[in-house]
């Protein structure tokens, strides 16, 4: 019955946003104020109500272990403990599809709640919104019913992937939706704008909210994944350069220009088209992930299954996608309007700046990843694009960018002048720490990329506490503090990510050896020698634990292992850690081996990754930073309500 | 500044970024494009010795041999060639006899190829698409050897009949 109900509800959910989409669309041509407004409104909720209905189904379906329902069957298992089992429903390709529409349509409701301030504008946005939800609810009914039955009906269900039994990729899934479905948001407010012909700073002003949030939300979600790749894969790295990943990172390019862009615009009028653009095309990008995720057309560590007809559908949503907003852009961009001038020295010119060179990395990456697919298409010999062409070509750009950034927030509007910024950043001060850094860096042997980013990553964060330093103090309004700190932090955690991952680009070499027990490898100045190796099974799998004894810097014991899921028949490596100030102990125990005396040995990865929590913390930063920056904004408006008849209602993200 | 002259200003700058962003581009494109190979392929034409390539195919049952120092031999097929392949480095968890894999290394003059990295995919219903190309290509593909594209990958053969 469940099954029924589950397909019922994306069925009345779809239908649900075809309403929102006429109905809304009436009702801005109304003014945004009638019934028309009010019955599209209603359907924003029943369209979150059936969704989240069958959300919570498909998620009572994993708990009962029914799998006579054919993705449950898939993807779990009656042995797997529950927060797993609950975790399966967003762990393939139909539940998170689920996921992702459930999203789709609790963000109509938001700027049907709480949207743009002008009437005309939120329902016409609300109208955008429920066009992009009935893309998606169609592909979810018609192509990826999660609730599918299977017959015969499966005694066991074949299990979720271990590497995914994780407890970050429990939330990095959630995380990294909202942040993809949330830019479509500022799609929706964009187009609206360009229908409603509303002016660029209104238009800015208005998507500005929530572009910031989807884009926090996105950081975070890309830095879970990172942070699960890093403990969990057992390779040993965070980031690679693979098509999937890149697939988040595009839209996170263009999503931090836009939160900058907007701001330009908004404050002052500047590349009013820019911003619209890049609203537009953000979204736009989420969709090409899920494409290059979702339709398997890409050799990736971790795409979900090969399927080219969902992955021509997606393409079909993308087509219909930005047909509709590249055309409302082409024949709509002159009624933006045009800011006022400003100089070469000027905030604009410097936001200018960050927006070209963090597009231009978003171009960059998007040839290495498009490139594979350009080749297959013409049917010319398929070449893979590998971690050196992004380092080589992305690296610099984003160095640039973040050369340029500490002095931004020092440069007045408009006129310009960068004296007194530069006074205010008393230059001096920052080398110091910045030399000091290089110097290290160089005395280890670092490449020199590394050294460059390095002391640009000090050089960030030093600037940004000169600003903190600076603003706070300045700033009257609650949300102008809650937006300088806001800043201050943001900028703080580029700089620190700078830092990190280039401390981690020069760490010392990988060991891979095999070791007996009580033989001992060495690395970073670390002795680390295999003491012991026992049996430690858990609810759904058998384990091998080896027990490691560290000498030298960060003594103790480590106990990494090596589990057999027997439902999925996989291995997986659980890594041992040792964090420290200085950086991570990373060890790995792989397979047994015989050796030609007739002893066993077993695999031994072992790294040290110096400074890697600086990546972490860097990322925390940016998202309590963009955080506090939206909490700020919501605040510093809050009081305008009741100020004029207009903003009297209750709209307190605007 | 006058409107003209910003115009002017911005376009520069614009130019200016796209310029070296492609140049950089461009050259960092040249050592990184690494092209695959079908065993079929090699075994017509092999790439010369020492040239960055990939090489992929399904793991021949029985072919692997794993070293007392870590590292593994083993032999990719797609049925019309075979390659050799040695690997000094860890073999990822989900590998397997019988499974897509793709290594990318280079050829040694002794026509073995040695790998420096080897990708098995976490989802065993997937095949690399230059694999699953290889297969077809070579008439070795079948739907139903849990690769194809079956509506429910991972419950399209008896689950819990012992063949898994």
């Amino acid at each position: 019955m469940i099954a029924e109900i589950g397909r019922f509800l994306i069925a009345l959910a779809f239908i649900a946003s075809v309403v929102q989409t006429v109905l809304a669309w009436r009702g801005a041509d109304q003014g945004g104020r009638g019934p028309a407004a009010a019955a599209g409104r209603a359907a924003t909720e029943i369209a979150v109500l059936a969704a989240g209905a069958a959300f919570l189904l498909l998620i009572a379906s994993f708990i009962r272990s029914d799998f006579s329902i054919a993705y449950v069957a898939a993807n779990s298992h009656v042995d797997k403990p529950l927060p797993y089992k609950i975790a399966g429903a967003w762990g393939g390709h139909e539940g998170s599809m689920l996921l992702w529409c459930w999203i789709l349509a609790l963000f109509g409701l938001g700027l049907a709640a709480i949207g743009p301030r002008d009437p005309a504008l939120r329902s016409r946005s609300v109208s955008f919104q429920g066009l992009l939800q009935t893309l998606f609810f169609a592909f979810l009914a018609f192509a990826s019913n999660p609730f599918e039955r299977v017959f015969p009906v499966p005694i066991q269900g074949s299990d979720l992937n271990p590497l995914l039994q994780d407890p970050a990729l429990v939330i990095h899934p959630p995380m990294l939706y909202i942040g993809y479905v949330g830019l479509s948001t500022a799609f929706a407010i964009a187009a609206a704008g360009l229908v409603q012909k509303s002016g660029g700073r209104e238009l800015a002003g208005a998507l500005r909210p929530w572009a910031l949030g989807a884009w926090t939300s996105l950081t975070a979600g890309i830095a879970l994944g990172a942070w699960w790749a890093y403990y969990e894969l057992g390779w040993g790295g965070w980031w690679f350069w693979d098509p999937v990943e890149n697939a988040s990172f595009l839209p996170w390019l263009l999503g931090a220009a836009l939160v900058h862009s907007a701001i330009a615009t908004e404050k002052r009028g500047a590349f009013p088209g820019w911003t619209v653009f890049l609203a537009l095309l953000a979204y736009i990008l989420s969709i090409l992930g899920a494409f290059l995720v979702r339709s398997g057309v890409l050799t990736s560590v971790h795409a979900f299954a090969l399927d080219p007809e969902r992955g021509v559908l997606i393409l079909g949503m993308l087509g219909v996608s930005s047909v509709a907003g590249f055309l409302l852009f082409a024949t709509r961009a002159h009624t933006l309007g045009e800011g006022d001038g400003f100089e070469p020295t000027s905030r604009e010119a410097f936001i200018g700046a960050n927006n070209l060179l963090l597009a231009a990395s978003a171009g960059v990456v998007l040839v290495g990843t498009l490139l594979p697919l350009i080749y297959e298409a013409l049917n010319l010999p398929t070449p893979s694009v590998g971690a050196t062409y992004f380092n080589l070509s992305v690296n610099p750009l984003l160095l640039a960018a973040v050369l340029l950034m500490p002095l931004a927030p020092f440069l007045p509007w408009a006129n310009g002048g960068a004296r007194p910024g530069l006074h205010q950043m008393k230059a001096a001060a920052l080398l110091v720490p910045v030399a000091a850094v290089g110097g290290v860096l160089i005395y280890v042997g670092a490449p020199v990329l590394a050294v460059i980013g390095g002391a640009v990553g000090v050089w960030a964060i030093s600037g940004a506490v000169m600003d903190a330093l600076n603003a706070l103090p300045a700033a009257r309004a609650r949300g102008a503090r809650f937006a300088a700190t806001g800043r201050a932090l943001a900028h703080a955690g580029v700089g620190f990510i700078a830092l990190g991952a280039a401390a981690d680009a020069s760490r010392p070499p990988n060991i891979e050896t095999t070791l007996a027990i009580g033989e001992s490898l060495e690395v970073a100045g670390r002795t680390l020698t295999l003491e012991n190796m026992s049996r430690a099974d858990g609810p759904n799998y058998m384990a091998d634990r080896a027990e490691i004894t560290v000498t030298g810097d960060s003594s103790g014991t480590m106990a990494p292992e090596r589990r057999y899921y027997p439902a999925a028949d996989q291995t997986t490596r659980e890594v041992a850690l040792k964090s420290r100030i200085t950086g991570d102990l990373y060890v790995s125990v792989g397979e047994a081996r015989l050796r030609d005396d007739g002893s066993t040995a077993f695999q031994i990865r072992a790294q040290y990754h110096p400074l890697v929590w600086a990546l972490g913390l860097g990322a925390l930063f940016i998202v309590a930073g963009g955080g506090l920056a939206l909490t700020g904004r919501v605040r510093a408006n809050a009081p305008v309500r009741g100020a004029s008849p207009v903003a009297a209602r209750a709209e307190p993200a605007e | 500044m006058r409107k003209a002259r910003r115009r002017l200003f911005i376009i520069a700058a614009a130019g200016g970024v796209l310029v070296a962003a492609g140049a950089l581009a461009m050259t960092a494109m040249r050592d990184a494009m690494v092209f695959f190979y079908s065993p079929a392929m090699v075994a017509e034409s092999p790439p010369e010795p020492g040239r960055r390539v990939r090489v992929g195919g399904l793991v021949v049952d029985g072919s692997v041999e794993r070293h007392g120092s870590g590292g593994a031999d083993f032999t990719v097929t797609d049925g019309a060639g075979e390659i050799r392949v040695t690997f000094e480095g860890g073999l990822p968890d989900l590998f397997r006899e019988g499974q897509g894999i793709v290594a990318e290394g280079a050829f040694a003059e002794t026509g073995v190829f040695s790998a420096t990295s080897v990708l098995a995919k976490h989802d065993e219903t997937y095949m690399p698409p230059e694999v699953a190309a290889a297969l077809r290509e070579s008439g070795h593909w079948q739907d139903d050897n849990g690769y194809g594209e079956t509506a429910v990958p991972g419950v399209a053969r008896p689950v819990g009949a012992g063949s898994r």
